[in-house]
C-alpha cells in the first residue's frame, strides 16, 4: 500500500493519480463490463429458473409418491375395517342365525301347539234338541183344556228336559272353563313367540346397521381406489391427527419405560456389577435397558401374533397353529420377565434399606434405622409396578404402528413443504437476477460520473453541431 | 465387493470390542495414616469420624486402608484395616459395616506410641496405592505433622508421589507452636515442599466440616 502511495513525492498526488488511472480504466472497460454483468445476471437467472423447475418437479414427484403412499395406507386401513365388519357379520350370523333351524322349529312347535289349543278351544254351544220346540209347545197347552193325561206326561217330559238342559249347561260351563284354561296356557307361547321374533328383529337390525356401515366404508374405499382428491385430503388430515396422538401416547409409554428402568437399574448392579462400563455407560443400566427393550419386543411380537398390529407381515402370515404357539411363547417370556422385574423391584427396596442402615451406622446414628411398619406398602407397590409395567408396555405396539405409518406421510408433507419453499426462493432469485444486474451496472457507473458527464456533454455538443449543419444548407 | 464387506465386518467387530474394552480406572484409592503418638492419641476419636465419613463416600471397587503412625510405620503390620470394595452394592455395604467395626476397635484399644514416623507411613501408603493402582490416589495424614524418629531410623528418602493427593487433616498446634507460631508454619511448609517436590499435591484441612471436598 505504501508502495502505491510513493510513486510521487506526495501521497495525495499519488492517490489522485491512481484514482484517475482507475477511473480511466473502468471507463474504457465500461461496455465490456456492462455486457459481462448482464451476461452473468442472465446466466444466474437461467440457473435459478432451472433449479426452481427441477425442485418443482421433485416436489411434484414427491407429492405424487406421498399421495400414493396415503392412498395405499388408506386402502389397507379400509380393507382392514371392511374385513373386520364382515368378520362381525359372520360372527353374528354364525352365533345367531346358525341356531335359526332350532328357532324355526321352536316357532313351529309353538304355533302348532297354539293351533291345537285353539282348535280345542272352539266354543261350540250345545245344540238344542229338535223336538224341544214341540215339547215346549205341548207343555204350553193348558191342562184345563181337558186333554186328559197329556198334560201330565208333557209336564214330566218338560221337567226331564229342563233337567237335561241344566246338565248340558253344566257340561258346557265345564267345557268353557277347560277352554279358558287352554287359552290361558297359550299366553306363554305367544310371549315366547314374541320374544323370539324380537330377537330375530334385533339381529336383523344389527345386520342392517352393519351393512349400512359396510356400505359407507365401501364408498370411501371406492373413493380411495379412484384416487379422488377429497379422499386424499381426508386421509392426509387423519394421518396428521394419528401422528400427533400416537406421538403423545408413545411419550407416555416412554415415561412408563423410564419408571420401569429406574425400578430395575439399581438392583441390576447386584447381577452385573455396579461399576463396569460398556461404551461409557454402566453395564447395569444397559442390562436394565436391554430387559425393557426385550419386553417391548416381546409385546410387539405378541400383538403381531394376535393380529392386532401388522408391523411384521411374516408373523401375520404364519399358520394359525404356529401363531398360537408364538402367542404362548411370547406371553410366557413376558410373564417370566415381569416376574424377574417384580423380584428386582423387591431387591431394590432391600438394597435401599441396606444402604440406609449402613449410612446411619457410619454416621454413628444407628438408632435412626428404625423400620417403618408401613414400608411393606411401598415394597408391594414397587413389586406390583415391576410386574404390571411390562404388560402395559405391550400396548406400545399399537401407537408405534400408527406412528410409523403416519410418520411416512408427515415426513413426506414436511419434505414437500421444504421443496415448495426452495422452489419459491429459486423462482424469486431468478426473477430478481435481471434487476440485480441492472443495479450492479449502475453501481459500476457511479465512480465514472465525471467521464460520463463529459462524454454526454461532448455527445450533446456533437449532436447540436450536426443538427445545425443539417439545418443550414 | 467381498473384501469391502469383510472390511466392514472387521470394522464393526473392532468397534464392538473397543466399546467393550476396559476403560481407564475410575475408582479411588485412599490410604489414611492415623497418628497415635503421645498427646495426639487423644484426637483419635476424630480420626474415627473421618474414617466413617470416608467409608460413606467411597464406592464399589474403591480401595481403602487405615494405618497407624507409630515408632516405625513403614510396615504392613501398622495397617489396621484395608479393603477393596466389592462390585455388588449389598456386598459393599456389608464390607463397610465390617470395616467400621474393626476401625472402632482400633480407635478404642490402640495404645499411644512413643515416636512418630510419618515418613515411613507415607512410604507405606505410596507402596499400597501403587500396588492397587486406582484411578485417583489420596493419602490422608491425620497428624500434627511433628515427626519424631527413634535413633537409627533413616527417613531422608525422596518420595515418589506422582498423581497422589496428600491431605493433612487436623494439624493441631503444639504447645511450642503457641510460643513460636513460626515452628508450626515451618512444619507445614516443610511437608508441603517434600510432597510437591516428589510430584504430589498438598492440602491442609483443619476444619473437619470441610471434608466434603477431600474425597
Amino acid at each position: 500500500m505504501s508502495f502505491l502511495l510513493s510513486i510521487t513525492p506526495f501521497p495525495i498526488l499519488s492517490a489522485l493519480l491512481w484514482l484517475t488511472l482507475l477511473v480511466a480504466a473502468l471507463y474504457f472497460a465500461r461496455q465490456t463490463a456492462h455486457r459481462l454483468i448482464l451476461a452473468i445476471g442472465i446466466s444466474l437467472q437461467r440457473v435459478f429458473r432451472a433449479a426452481s423447475l427441477t425442485v418443482t418437479k421433485a416436489e411434484a414427484r414427491l407429492s405424487e409418491r406421498n399421495r400414493q403412499v396415503l392412498l395405499a395406507a388408506g386402502k389397507e386401513a379400509k380393507e382392514r375395517i371392511v374385513e373386520r365388519e364382515f368378520d362381525r357379520i359372520n360372527e353374528t350370523v354364525r352365533k345367531d342365525l346358525a341356531s335359526f333351524s332350532v328357532l324355526h322349529r321352536n316357532l313351529s312347535e309353538s304355533i302348532t301347539r297354539i293351533e291345537e289349543d285353539h282348535a280345542e278351544a272352539v266354543d261350540v254351544p250345545p245344540d238344542p234338541p229338535e223336538w224341544v220346540k214341540a215339547v215346549e209347545a205341548v207343555a204350553a197347552l193348558d191342562s184345563k183344556d181337558s186333554r186328559v193325561g197329556v198334560g201330565g206326561i208333557l209336564s214330566n217330559i218338560h221337567e226331564s228336559m229342563m233337567h237335561a238342559h241344566k246338565e248340558a249347561m253344566a257340561a258346557y260351563r265345564r267345557a268353557s272353563r277347560t277352554r279358558h284354561g287352554l287359552l290361558r296356557g297359550m299366553r306363554p307361547e305367544w310371549r315366547r313367540i314374541q320374544q323370539t321374533l324380537d330377537k330375530v328383529g334385533k339381529n336383523v337390525d344389527s345386520l342392517l346397521g352393519r351393512s349400512a356401515t359396510i356400505d359407507r366404508h365401501m364408498q370411501e374405499y371406492e373413493d380411495i381406489v379412484k384416487g379422488e382428491d377429497h379422499a386424499v385430503s381426508i386421509l392426509s388430515s387423519s394421518s396428521l391427527v394419528y401422528f400427533f396422538i400416537s406421538a403423545l401416547v408413545l411419550g407416555v409409554a416412554v415415561g412408563g419405560a423410564a419408571i420401569n428402568f429406574s425400578l430395575i437399574a439399581r438392583p441390576m448392579a447386584e447381577m452385573v456389577g455396579g461399576t463396569t462400563l460398556i461404551g461409557g455407560f454402566k453395564t447395569a443400566d444397559i442390562a436394565a435397558l436391554v430387559i425393557i427393550l426385550v419386553e417391548i419386543s416381546m409385546g410387539l411380537f405378541l400383538m403381531e401374533s394376535l393380529r392386532i398390529t401388522r408391523l411384521f407381515p411374516v408373523i401375520g402370515a404364519l399358520p394359525d397353529k404356529m401363531r398360537v404357539r408364538m402367542i404362548w411363547t411370547t406371553f410366557t417370556i413376558l410373564f417370566l420377565l415381569a416376574s424377574v422385574e417384580a423380584g428386582l423391584a423387591f431387591m431394590r427396596e432391600v438394597l435401599l434399606q441396606d444402604e440406609l442402615a449402613t449410612s446411619a451406622l457410619l454416621r454413628g446414628d444407628a438408632a435412626a434405622v428404625a423400620t417403618n411398619e408401613y414400608m411393606w406398602i411401598t415394597t408391594v407397590a414397587q413389586m406390583g409396578m415391576g410386574f404390571i409395567l411390562p404388560f402395559a408396555l405391550i400396548f406400545v405396539a399399537i401407537p408405534l404402528e400408527t406412528f410409523v405409518h403416519s410418520l411416512r406421510t408427515v415426513l413426506g408433507l414436511i419434505a414437500i413443504g421444504i421443496l415448495r419453499a426452495t422452489a419459491t426462493i429459486f423462482r424469486l432469485a431468478a426473477g430478481s437476477m435481471r434487476y440485480v444486474a441492472g443495479i450492479v451496472t449502475q453501481l459500476y457507473d457511479l465512480p465514472l460520473f465525471i467521464p460520463l458527464w463529459w462524454s454526454e456533454r461532448e455527445s450533446n455538443r456533437a449532436e447540436a453541431a450536426e443538427r445545425l449543419r443539417k439545418a443550414v444548407p | 465387493m467381498l473384501n469391502r464387506r469383510h472390511a466392514l465386518l472387521a470394522a464393526t467387530f473392532a468397534g464392538l470390542i473397543g466399546g467393550c474394552a476396559p476403560e481407564d480406572a475410575r475408582n479411588a484409592g485412599v490410604y489414611m495414616l492415623v497418628d497415635t503418638s503421645g498427646t495426639y492419641r487423644e484426637e483419635i476419636d476424630k480420626a474415627g469420624q473421618i474414617i466413617r465419613f470416608a467409608l460413606s463416600r467411597l464406592d464399589a471397587t474403591d480401595s481403602f486402608a487405615v494405618a497407624r503412625i507409630d515408632t516405625g510405620s513403614f510396615s504392613e503390620k501398622d495397617i489396621v484395616a484395608k479393603i477393596t470394595f466389592d462390585d455388588r452394592p449389598s456386598a459393599m455395604n456389608q464390607q463397610k459395616r465390617a470395616f467400621a467395626e474393626s476401625v472402632q476397635a482400633f480407635v478404642e484399644d490402640t495404645p499411644a506410641s512413643q515416636y512418630t514416623d510419618i515418613s515411613g507411613g507415607l512410604l507405606q501408603a505410596v507402596e499400597y496405592l501403587n500396588e492397587k493402582s486406582p484411578g485417583r490416589k489420596t493419602v490422608l495424614i491425620f497428624s500434627d505433622l511433628k515427626e519424631d524418629l527413634p535413633e537409627g531410623y533413616v527417613r531422608d528418602i525422596a518420595f515418589e508421589l506422582d498423581g497422589i493427593d496428600v491431605v493433612a487433616l487436623n494439624v493441631t498446634k503444639l504447645r511450642s507452636d503457641n510460643v513460636n507460631p513460626k515452628e508450626y508454619l515451618a512444619r507445614l511448609d516443610e511437608w508441603e515442599q517434600r510432597v510437591e517436590v516428589a510430584g504430589g499435591s498438598w492440602r491442609v484441612v483443619n476444619d473437619l466440616d470441610g471434608l466434603d471436598g477431600v474425597l
